[in-house]
């Protein structure tokens, strides 16, 4: 009996409670809140009115935002849920960029073939120092040359198969080859980018100091570096204009490459989806336009010019060769030993009796 | 043939990530990789919405376009694979995908990657179906069973739907018209030019 009466007490105090709270929370609400939309919810929320759509979204991204949330693995490039930008990539990948480099590439072998027939090959002119051989480049400069030179091919031949090779070889290999070779092409791409870093951080310390526009640059490019007239030659330091532009095309189009590629090489290292996007547009169209470049380069250095790969070859140009397009270079080198060895030496430069 | 979509319910995925456990389980997917995915936007805020998400098996696939070794094919079903075989990792895909499916295995060695793994929406590859070969390199070949998705078939509130194109839409249309609202088809206006009209 005793415990019953208790918990009749318990009740009614707990009821009485309930009522003042009750009372005080009904007040507050009639304070604070206004009654429930019609139509809504008991609660007076509707549970879809602020939802998130996938329209809104998309239509409120800016160029380089994508759809991103929060996602349980320990992953950020999971939590992306759309990146739009995708479809720009595919856009350039397969629209834009075979063009660019058909182009760029095509172009320059249909104006390098035009020049050979029209105008021909550059022939040495004989003089009295024909035969007399002075140093152009030294052995680490060779080393350098043809350590760069040798990994482009192969970074330029594998790049294009990127862009080309389902286009051209595989209908010709079939998939199973072309794959195989694409593999093959793909780990040289990898591991011969560094050397060929290595060789264009070499020849940008060996010959920066050569490179700096100088007062002949301007006469030699008026002249069209004697190319298009047979006979006039513009005077040149120990590189001309057009080398220069070879070697400030090698220079930044390298470290452009570099960069770019180092981004791709170490995937979400340094960019997101989004700059690794961005790393393959610079570094396809200036690999492109590089390529172009380098062939204009080989052609002259070798087919296009008698005496020209001598300088890469053995390292020693004819003395002729080398005052007929180097003057002011040749001038320089035999002041610099003209108290010791003279380069050369021989009966050109025997005292006359 | 039916025309394979997935179609995630936003309104009713409770980010339970049973999906994603059931995906990996079923494929015995490497570390590291996960086919699918549940992304959680707004997340902590009012509209809050998840969505599980994976390889939506596009109309005129990116991936396949952008592919320099043309790895990818597609099904009578509409389901977008590709041959490990003939993959080279190049992880232009990866870049293309609006959705993020594409994965590698490897993430060092100068970015080699190792062969890509997507979702294959339980179709396997191109070796002979239910073989030992195609379980080992893309899992295993449920379609070929009579089977869906198993991601699908398994979600613990239906929200995320996989089949024939036109069903599942009929399916989530007749839903929206039920309760009174939806969030939208989630990715199909990017992956199939067309969305589920509400």
């Amino acid at each position: 009996m005793r415990s019953g009466f208790h918990m009749v007490r318990t009740l009614l105090a707990a009821l009485a409670i309930m009522t003042v709270v009750g009372a005080g929370v009904g007040l507050a609400q009639t304070g604070q809140d206004p009654r429930p939309p019609a139509g809504g919810q008991p609660s007076g929320s509707n549970p879809t009115a602020q939802a998130v759509k996938e329209d809104q979204l998309l239509g409120a991204l800016r160029g380089g935002d994508n759809i991103s949330g929060r996602n349980t693995f320990p992953d950020p490039k999971a939590a992306i849920l759309q990146q739009p930008q995708g479809r720009d990539y595919r856009g350039f990948r397969e629209g834009w960029l075979p063009w660019i480099g058909g182009i760029a590439v095509l172009g320059m072998l249909v104006a390098l073939a035009v020049f050979y027939f029209s105008r021909g090959r550059i022939a040495l002119e004989p003089s009295d120092e024909s035969g007399v051989k002075i140093q152009r480049f030294n052995a680490f400069e060779r080393f350098t040359h043809w350590m760069t030179a040798t990994c482009f091919i192969v970074l330029a031949l594998s790049g294009l198969n990127y862009i080309f090779g389902k286009r051209l070889l595989m209908p010709l290999i079939g998939p199973d080859a072309f794959a195989w070779l694409s593999q093959w092409a793909k780990y040289a791409h990898n591991f011969l980018s560094w050397p060929f870093m290595l060789g264009v951080l070499f020849m940008i310390v060996v010959w920066i100091k050569d490179n700096i526009p100088d007062r002949y640059d301007a006469a030699w490019l008026r002249a069209g570096g004697g190319f298009l007239r047979g006979g006039a030659h513009p005077d040149a330091a120990r590189f001309n204009a057009g080398q220069k532009l070879i070697f400030w095309s090698v220079a930044l189009g390298g470290i452009a490459l570099s960069i770019t590629g180092i981004i791709m090489l170490f995937p979400f290292s340094y960019a997101n989806i989004n700059g690794m996007q961005w790393a393959q547009y610079i570094h396809a169209v200036v690999g492109v336009i590089l390529i172009a470049i380098m062939i204009a380069h080989i052609y002259i250095g070798s087919l296009g010019m008698e005496g020209a790969y001598d300088a890469m070859g053995s390292g020693e140009v004819d003395l002729a060769w080398a005052r007929r397009h180097h003057r002011a270079w040749v001038e320089e080198q035999q002041a610099k030993t003209a108290s010791g060895r003279q380069i050369g030496g021989g009966p050109a430069t025997a005292p006359a009796e | 043939m039916a025309r394979m979509k997935f179609l995630c319910d936003a309104d009713r995925c409770i980010e339970c990530n049973a999906c994603v456990t059931a995906c990996k389980n079923e494929h015995d997917v490497p570390w590291g990789i996960n086919r699918r995915r549940v992304v959680t936007l707004n997340d902590g805020k009012p509209g809050e919405r998840s969505i599980s998400m994976a390889c939506m098996h596009c109309t005129d696939a990116p991936c396949a376009a952008v592919c320099p070794v043309n790895c990818f094919y597609t099904t009578a079903d509409a389901v977008v694979l590709h041959s490990k075989d003939l993959c080279i990792g190049c992880g232009y895909c990866f870049y293309a995908c609006p959705f993020g499916a594409p994965q590698y295995p490897r993430v060092g060695n100068f970015g080699s990657r190792g062969k890509m793994d997507k979702c294959t929406y339980c179709a396997g590859g191109p070796e002979a179906d239910s073989s030992e070969a195609e379980y080992i390199k893309y899992g295993r070949n449920r379609l070929a069973e009579g089977k869906l998705p198993l991601c699908a078939e398994m979600c613990s509130t239906k929200a995320l739907l996989a089949g024939d194109g036109d069903i599942i839409a009929k399916i989530y249309k007749e839903r929206v018209t039920q309760r009174g609202y939806g969030s939208g088809a989630w990715g199909w206006k990017t992956a199939y030019r067309e969305t589920v009209a509400l």
